[in-house]
């Protein structure tokens, strides 16, 4: 497969020079290199920039609610483990309208990936404050800034146990590309928190502003990613260097493995006709 | 001799009046008499007062009464509450020693419960000797007592089942020998023989869903619907079900929506509280055309309301349920049967019609067991209407929301098409991309809008009615007060008739004309205060209702009250 195999016929309809691009490129680059087809391969998005993308993407696309791509995700899995399934997402869809998804959907650990184009700002209402937006920050509704602390996504998934947990950026597609693939191939809920500069309305956290602060880990090799105490570490470290790559990665049982799901055949393979109730109804005798 | 009478079982919660209440339905029905029993429970786990009240008959009954012939009471306070409540010649089995109870009431039956059961052994063995009391009082052969509790208990020990049998037999013999009144004997069988199930009306939304092919439940847990859920849940292994519990409502509609989406028939159940989270998904799943079955099971409200009762005051609630304007059905059952044969097709309808079908029921019917006579399974077959995995092969070019003159685009199942398929919240061109052409979002409305409400509503479930066309008075309901109803109707042979909606979206707006053209008086009976059937008749045909009978205090219709009503509304 090549990135021609993933080329969809529909406009793109983003700003010129957003950050979203970049991860579009990322994103049909891993899916290259998956080497998996277009047919096995579902999207999942919810409401915001970052839920266009599946569009852009030749795969099949199922673009819901504000904040509800996970638990549509998940459904999906379950019917037809077969899938490979990846929720594209923003800081705004994921870490506020669909926060107890994300919560609750760490915890059963289904084997989809989900990307966050996090650009610290809601685009698609037009600048006000998102759940990453820094403190004191000032937007059209923050007009004294932001009051509210910061979420810290990374810090998060770590604490509810988290079996993938990365970081990427939208100005380093060949290095995210590669981030995605690991995600995909890791067994289990994947997190890749992926730094977006918004060009209309973030005029803080701009691409030369993470392009002066990014580094990527473990480029020489000596990090650890299966510590999860180094992995609090590198999560934390925020604003004045900001590591990109896999902070933390271990094997868990997913649930597919532990709901017997993934050795049985696919809901979608049963076939319902003439499904005998004689033995249920014993029980009501 | 009496053809039927009344049986209520008292007490804390935790004391066990379901067990009781449960072994005399099944201890009845194999005498081969017909019994109805309703549950009336409070939101805690442990005291207040709970009852489980039977009615035994020599026919088919469906309905609770107002008073009872023989109640028993398990604690003190069980005997002042429902004193008022003991029929005429009826009578109150209470423990005087234990409840310490001085006063002197015709009715009281003193048996001393507790000393019998501790005598067997324990305290805990106080519900078999209450099922004995009963079976003795009404003098039922013992076997059939026996034969019961060794089923009650077949998985426990030799040395329970024995001790159970020998505190029934205490109460039974105690009774006999106590107790003299001819009154409270039920009028021998003649010919009739049992109805082999006891279904209450959420076990027959499961086994109805578990027979429609369901492959996916995801739910969060809200009385009065969790039973269906844990139903499924029972038999999830060996039907190949996934059960799975959501972190909300909201989370849950979204699971089977995502499941359907990938091709298993899915399902969610809720009460109003829940339901109204499900709503921005209801109004996903008519726009993306993917199928749902929804159960949303009543109970009073506003917010929490009365937890554990009964109301029907989500009518206009649900058929209007959902931002937007799209299609979708309603079923109100109105009995074990219709809950069975209108979940299989609730979920053929939404596959066929790629809509949300909602099933409308309420804690009384979810909570309501009645014995039947089993299924037709040829009367609601089950049928599929997705692009088959070989037909899928063939496919070049799809289109997930192709125009057509059905309104219905062939829908296909991704992986087996090797084709990709899009789907949208947003307004979306045939190929389901994002658009904002004008023309295309009139087209797109007509399509799950208009055209697909004529294909729904010629395939919607007809009234049940019963000298509709022929009395001068007619009542009107939908859903759990079928029971009651028929039974009023029947109790005033040639005065009044009914019509029953089994399906209230949409409107079978052509068969009420037709059925309501004669009445004189068209009443509405309605467990909500508003009377929002009445309204819905009056919007979709025209026809107002000259009476209403509507109940709000949380309570059941029973078959007294609405006789009583019906007199003073004539």
């Amino acid at each position: 497969m090549n990135i021609d195999d993933f080329k969809s016929n529909d406009q793109v309809a983003w700003c010129p020079g957003c950050g979203d691009f970049g991860i579009l490129t990322a994103v049909k680059k891993a899916l290259a290199g998956l080497n998996r087809e277009p047919k096995d391969i579902l999207f999942v998005s919810g409401i915001g920039q970052a839920a266009k993308l599946p569009h852009y993407v030749k795969s099949n696309c199922f673009n819901g609610l504000h904040g509800r791509a996970l638990p549509v995700a998940v459904g999906a899995k379950i019917a037809n483990p077969a899938l490979t399934v990846i929720v594209t997402s923003g800081d705004g869809d994921c870490y506020g309208e669909g926060g107890n998804h994300l919560m609750h959907n760490i915890r059963r650990n289904a084997d989809i990936t989900v990307i966050v184009h996090n650009n610290q700002i809601y685009g698609l209402t037009k600048g006000q404050a998102s759940p990453t937006t820094d403190e004191g920050q000032q937007t059209p509704v923050q007009v004294d800034g932001v009051v509210l602390e910061p979420l810290r996504p990374l810090e998060l998934a770590l604490a509810l146990g988290a079996g993938f947990v990365a970081r990427g950026f939208a100005g380093e597609m060949e290095h995210l590309s590669r981030i995605i693939i690991e995600a995909v191939n890791h067994k289990g809920f994947s997190l890749i928190d992926v730094l977006q500069p918004c060009t209309t309305f973030n005029k803080v956290n701009t691409f030369e502003w993470y392009r002066q602060r990014v580094y990527k880990l473990n480029d020489d090799n000596t990090y650890d990613f299966t510590d999860k105490f180094s992995a609090y570490q590198k999560a934390a470290e925020w604003p004045k260097r900001i590591p990109i790559g896999v902070i933390y990665k271990i094997e868990k049982k997913t649930y597919e493995e532990k709901t017997g799901i993934s050795a049985k055949p696919a809901l979608i393979e049963s076939n319902i006709q003439d499904i005998d109730i004689s033995r249920v109804l014993k029980d009501f005798a | 001799m009496l053809n039927e009478l009344s049986v209520k079982i008292s007490g804390e919660a935790g004391q066990g009046t379901k067990t009781v209440g449960m072994a005399l339905c099944n201890i009845f029905r194999r005498c081969g008499y017909h019994v109805f029993a309703s549950q009336d429970y409070m939101s805690r786990v442990r005291g207040g007062n709970n009852f489980f009240q039977i009615r035994i008959a020599d026919r088919p009954v469906s309905a609770p009464r107002e008073y009872s012939e023989i109640t028993v009471a398990l604690d003190s306070q069980s005997v002042g509450l429902h004193n008022r409540y003991v029929s005429k010649n009826g009578i109150m089995v209470l423990d005087r020693k234990k409840f310490g109870t001085k006063e002197e009431n015709e009715s009281y039956f003193d048996v001393p419960m507790y000393e019998l059961a501790e005598k067997s052994g324990n305290v805990i063995f106080l519900n078999s000797v209450a099922c004995g009391v009963v079976a003795g009082i009404i003098g039922v052969d013992f076997s059939h007592v026996e034969n019961e509790l060794k089923k009650i208990f077949s998985e426990k020990q030799e040395t329970v089942i024995i001790k159970n049998i020998e505190a029934a037999r205490s109460g039974y013999d105690f009774a006999a020998a106590n107790f003299s009144r001819e009154k409270l004997k039920l009028a021998p069988l003649s010919g009739q023989g049992q109805t082999p199930f006891l279904l209450k009306g959420n076990d027959a939304i499961a086994i109805g869903a578990i027979r429609a092919g369901c492959k996916f439940y995801s739910a969060y847990p809200m009385t009065p619907s969790t039973s269906i859920m844990s139903t499924i849940a029972a038999y999830s292994r060996e039907f190949g079900i996934v059960v799975e519990q959501a972190e909300d409502e909201i989370a849950a509609i979204n699971m089977a929506l995502g499941a359907s989406f990938a091709g298993a028939r899915s399902m969610t159940g809720t009460s109003g509280g829940g339901f109204a989270l499900m709503v921005e998904g209801v109004s996903l799943a008519g726009m993306t055309e993917t199928p749902v079955v929804i159960v949303e099971a009543q109970r009073p409200a506003p917010a929490t309301g009365f937890p554990t009762r009964t109301e029907q005051a989500d009518l206009d609630f649900v058929i209007h349920a959902g931002h937007g304007e799209f299609a979708r059905v309603v079923y109100a059952p109105g009995s074990i049967e219709e809950a069975f044969y209108l979940t299989i097709k609730a979920f053929n309808i939404a596959e066929r019609f790629q809509v949300p079908v909602m099933i409308l029921t309420d804690q009384f019917l979810a909570d309501s067991y009645r014995n039947v006579a089993g299924f037709d399974l040829d009367r609601e077959k089950v049928a599929r209407y997705i692009i088959s995995r070989e037909e899928s092969r063939t496919i070049t070019a799809y289109k997930r929301y192709q125009l057509n003159e059905s309104g219905v685009s062939p829908r296909a199942i991704p992986s087996w098409i090797e084709e990709v398929i899009y789907v949208d919240s947003d307004e979306h061109t045939e190929e389901g991309h994002i658009t904002e052409d004008a023309g295309l979002r009139m087209k797109m409305v007509e399509k799950r809008l208009y055209k697909k409400m004529a294909g729904l509503l010629a395939e919607a479930v007809k009234p049940v009615s019963h000298a509709a066309e022929s009395a001068e008075i007619v009542l009107v309901g939908f859903g759990s007060t079928y029971g009651v109803i028929k039974e009023a109707v029947e109790a005033l042979p040639d005065k009044i008739g009914l019509v029953h909606f089994p399906q209230v979206w949409p409107f079978p707006a052509e068969d009420a004309k037709r059925l309501l053209k004669n009445a004189k008086k068209v009443i509405n009976v309605e467990n909500n205060a508003s009377g929002q059937l009445g309204k819905l008749l009056m919007r979709e045909t025209g026809i107002p209702v000259s009476g209403s009978i509507l109940k709000f205090d949380g309570r059941p219709f029973d078959l007294d009250y609405l006789l009583r009503s019906l007199g003073e509304i004539r």
